[in-house]
């Protein structure tokens, strides 16, 4: 039941009960087949998960749903009539309306500005105006409950407003299909239960909902039905309640994933290989002082803007510090940058691709060997491009990176495949410490497994990884010991069997001492856990 | 393979077939690279109809390339910093100080000629190199950097020669002219400075594609935060680059006052604009990231083709410069259309 006989997938009437079909979609690129004989149904008043493994072609699809690309073949139906879609406009006006994987606002103008942007109320013609637009916004922001003020510029928000910000804008077309890819990637898990709630609110006998994700309990707890992709494939649509996690994952994948390798356990007897000691900075951190040990996997939780970032950057010396120092293998040193950094034997993995990783009109050659071009990868100030080659074709194997050549330009890569560009960089300098800011963002269940077995072979090697890391459960799964921060200070540090709940009293901790929030908000990501099956 | 055209029940939506992408967009790429070169070629045909007699023959094309020297060695240089995104407005001006500095050395100190070549020229990447200090140490824009630098490299050149050319002396430095009026190749009536184009091209295009410099030079233009966050020491490569632009200056410098037979302490300004728009006609971009060395040859052939084809088809100077602002804004245009008909689909 896997694939559809071409026969059947042909003589599929459209069905005006659905709120929106897709048939036999096409789509190419050079050198990729990214869709082929591709469907999907959309229920009247569901919401639809959506997965596939990185490069699947999710996001292909739901650009051709919404203009942004052409079709070749196929055709669309919403409620019952054949849809064209000339433009972002155009899907726009008919009713269909996307968040994307990547957030699309100028971010030097004001909340309402951008949610207006080229449909500024006028008057003459010519005139904007302003007071109109600013009440219009407020109506629409607080009919959808978000807390957000027209006026504010959109700069000055945090990613996860900014994301709200995105939904308003889509949902102020009155759209009656909203797509939504990836959406949670960078929120938190308070801001995931606002983005839960709003999507809630939105769904009616209407109107629906494409949900993508890589997050599986999420999709438990959001998606009525659940539709799997694989290379391009339509495979399976699946009742939420009539199916289980490890059942999706191995459609979605098609290969058995061992789930529960777990580090192996450091004596406490390993050298202390960095220590970092009462690091200050002027913005957030406050005498943070922690030792990693040689072949540890340090887990940093905290809630957003905990400062773990900070940390990060304040030890790569990417930001100035105010006080403290770093010592490596017992000698205290001075890093005034990244470069310094590296040379000490520390790599820093950003937790924002787009922004401090990739080079998105360059080869994923260069981006995979960009740190250790002044390295291995030259002699006497030359390039050795065969080598270049050689270790990228390595690490695209080794991470399955999606690409149909490693002469590709990276932004032609779909956004997990992009992560593991990126990831493939530090493995390839082989540095001592390692330090992975959100290193799977948007990396698919299989391959997020991958990566785990990665690191704990390099940790078992000797190599020592700090892993910031949002979700819990990746934390709690990763690592050998576990700091947690609030407010720019460690709170605490756990050991590898400490439970969620522990983890989040200490990243809740502050001086006016909040309750700690209600535990399903929470929601655990490893896909077999019971608490998810409520 | 599952070509499905819409089943005989199904109202089919009429399907925008855009087959044959793959084949379509590799030839786009060879077009991007070959539309300067096609450019070139148009307007030499252009002229060639509208002169024949002058034109094409082969004491003129020497004469094109002989005038190209000075404007594309700077703009060797210019596509070095361009690439990072920053702009050099002092290699004009430099370029003549480094003029300046060359006959000093040779005419007033009496150093042998080929140490002040030398001198000269490393004294041009010493202008780069304080450009470097005040963009990647000082946090300039290089706009301000370069434009400061304009001025002083511009007034030093008049305080340094006493507002007066300094003029070579025909017998005594007879092989410092020779440099660019010579002819290496005896009796071809080539001339030595074309030569020494093609060899800073040939350095300049080996620099860019081959070693590690031309590669942080593309990545610093393409992402600076992240290639600082590689571990690369972005503020060293771009004191480095911009180093290298100023050296290039200095042998322009060196080539015009070998040409002229005198360091001229003045009409440095207007250069740094033309190697500018050598560079971008040549199809690099003014936003950093991507560049060609043999885009901007051709760049500064395409000018030189233009001046010296306008001249011999008796067009007024002062349409010259009118003409030459058309033709950057068509291939900038072009230029554009491409990329953005590439990156969207
Ligand atoms: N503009 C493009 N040009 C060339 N290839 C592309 C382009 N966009 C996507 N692709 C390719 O099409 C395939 C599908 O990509 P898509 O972005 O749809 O994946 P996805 O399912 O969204 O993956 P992810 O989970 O990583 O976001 C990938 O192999 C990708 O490399
Ligand atoms: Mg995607």
């Amino acid at each position: 039941m896997t694939t559809q006989p071409e026969a059947e997938v042909q003589q599929r009437p459209h069905d005006p009960d659905l709120l929106l079909q897709v048939e036999g979609c096409e789509k190419s690129f050079p050198g990729v087949k990214a869709l082929s004989g591709m469907r999907l149904d959309l229920r009247k008043g569901e919401v639809l998960g959506l997965v596939g493994e990185n490069g699947a072609g999710k996001s292909t699809l739901m650009k051709l749903l919404t203009g942004i690309y052409e079709r070749e073949e196929g055709s669309f139906w919403l409620n019952g009539e054949p849809l064209e879609v000339r433009g972002t406009r155009d899907a726009q006006e008919k009713g269909l309306a996307i968040i994307h994987q990547e957030l699309n606002l100028v971010p030097h103008l004001t909340v309402a500005e951008n949610i207006w942007l080229g449909r500024e109320p006028v008057g003459g013609k010519i005139f904007t105006r302003p007071r109109e637009q600013v009440s219009r916004t407020r109506e629409l922001l607080e009919s959808l409950g978000l807390p957000l003020d027209p006026n504010t510029v959109v700069g000055s928000l945090t990613v996860a407003k900014q994301q709200m910000v995105e939904i308003a804008k889509a949902l102020s077309f009155d759209a009656k299909v909203l797509i939504m890819d990836e959406p949670t990637a960078a929120l938190n898990d308070a801001e995931v239960e606002q983005l839960f709630g709003l999507i809630r609110r939105f769904v009616t006998r209407e109107t629906g909902v494409v949900y993508i994700s890589h997050r599986m309990p999420e999709l438990k707890r959001i998606a009525n039905r659940i539709t799997v992709i694989r290379d391009g494939r339509y495979i399976d649509t699946m009742a939420m309640d009539k199916t289980s996690m490890p059942e999706v994952i191995s459609k979605m994948v098609g290969r058995a994933i061992n789930t529960d390798a777990r580090p192996e356990n450091v004596r406490d007897d390993r050298p202390v290989i960095l220590s970092v000691r009462n690091l200050s900075t002027k913005s957030l951190l406050d005498d943070v002082s922690f030792d990693l040990q040689e072949g540890e996997v340090l887990g940093f939780a905290g809630l957003m803007g905990a400062g773990r970032t900070e940390v990060a950057r304040a030890i790569v010396g990417a930001d100035p510090i105010t006080s403290g120092e770093v010592v490596i293998k017992g000698r205290p040193v001075t890093i005034r940058n990244a470069a310094q950094a590296a040379q000490h034997g520390i790599g820093y993995l950003s937790e924002d691709r787009k922004r401090y990783g990739l080079m998105l009109a360059l080869p994923v050659t260069h981006n995979v060997a960009l740190s250790s071009i002044g390295g291995k990868f030259s002699g006497f100030g030359f390039i050795r491009d065969k080598a270049i080659t050689a270790a990228t074709e390595d690490a695209r194997q080794l991470l399955r990176i999606k690409t149909p050549s490693v002469r590709q330009l990276v932004k032609y890569l779909s956004g997990g495949n992009q992560q593991k560009a990126i990831i493939a960089r530090w493995l390839v300098r082989d540095c001592d410490v390692l330090i992975f800011d959100e290193p799977t963002r948007g990396i698919d269940v299989g391959a997020k497994e991958e990566i785990y077995q990665l690191l704990n072979r390099l940790a078992a090697e000797g190599k020592s990884i700090i892993m910031i890391s949002s979700e819990l459960p990746e934390v709690l799964r990763m690592s050998h010991r576990i700091v947690v921060m609030a407010d720019g200070r460690i709170t605490g540090t756990l050991p590898a069997g400490a439970t969620q709940e522990a983890i989040m009293a200490l990243a809740t901790h502050r001086e006016d001492d909040e309750p700690l929030p209600a535990p399903d908000s929470d929601a655990p990501i490893i896909p077999n856990d019971e608490k998810a099956e409520q | 393979m599952s070509s499905t055209a819409p089943g005989a029940p199904a109202p089919a939506p009429t399907t925008v077939a855009a087959g044959g992408d793959a084949k379509a967009s590799a030839w786009r790429q060879r077009l991007q690279q070959l539309a300067a070169l096609g450019g070139l070629v148009l307007i030499f045909a252009a002229f060639s109809i509208a002169s024949p007699q002058v034109f094409p023959t082969y004491s003129n094309i020497t004469n094109i390339l002989f005038s190209a020297v000075v404007v594309g060695v700077l703009s060797l240089g210019a596509t070095f910093v361009i690439i990072t995104g920053g702009i050099d407005l002092s290699c004009g001006t430099g370029m003549i100080l480094s003029g300046v500095m060359a006959a000093t050395f040779i005419v007033t100190w009496g150093l042998p000629v080929w140490l002040g070549i030398v001198l000269a020229i490393l004294f041009g990447g010493l202008i780069g190199l304080v450009n470097g200090v005040n963009v990647a140490i000082a946090g300039l824009p290089p706009f301000i950097a370069t434009l400061a630098m304009m001025l002083v490299a511009g007034g030093l050149a008049l305080v340094i020669s006493n507002k007066a050319p300094i003029y070579f002396d025909s017998q005594d430095h007879s092989s410092f002219t020779a440099l660019s009026t010579g002819n290496l190749i005896p009796g071809s009536g080539f001339p030595n400075a074309v030569i020494v184009l093609l060899v800073a091209a040939v350095i300049a295009y080996v620099i860019l594609s081959k070693t590690i410099l031309g590669r942080y030079d593309i990545s610093i233009g393409s992402n600076m935060e992240a290639t600082a966050l590689s571990g690369i020491n972005v503020k060293k490569w771009l004191i480095i680059i911009y180093s290298l632009a100023g050296t290039f200056s200095g042998l322009a410098g060196v080539m015009l006052a070998a040409r002229l037979g005198s360091a001229q302490p003045t009409g440095g300004q207007g250069y740094e604009l033309q190697a500018i728009a050598a560079v971008v006609i040549g199809g690099t971009s003014l936003s950093g990231g991507k560049g060609s060395i043999v885009g901007t040859v051709i760049g500064a052939m395409i000018i030189a083709v233009i001046n010296n084809g306008l001249q011999i088809i008796s067009v007024p100077q002062e349409w010259q410069n009118v003409i030459l602002g058309v033709v950057i804004v068509v291939t900038v245009f072009i230029d554009q259309l491409r990329t953005r008909r590439t990156t969207t689909t």
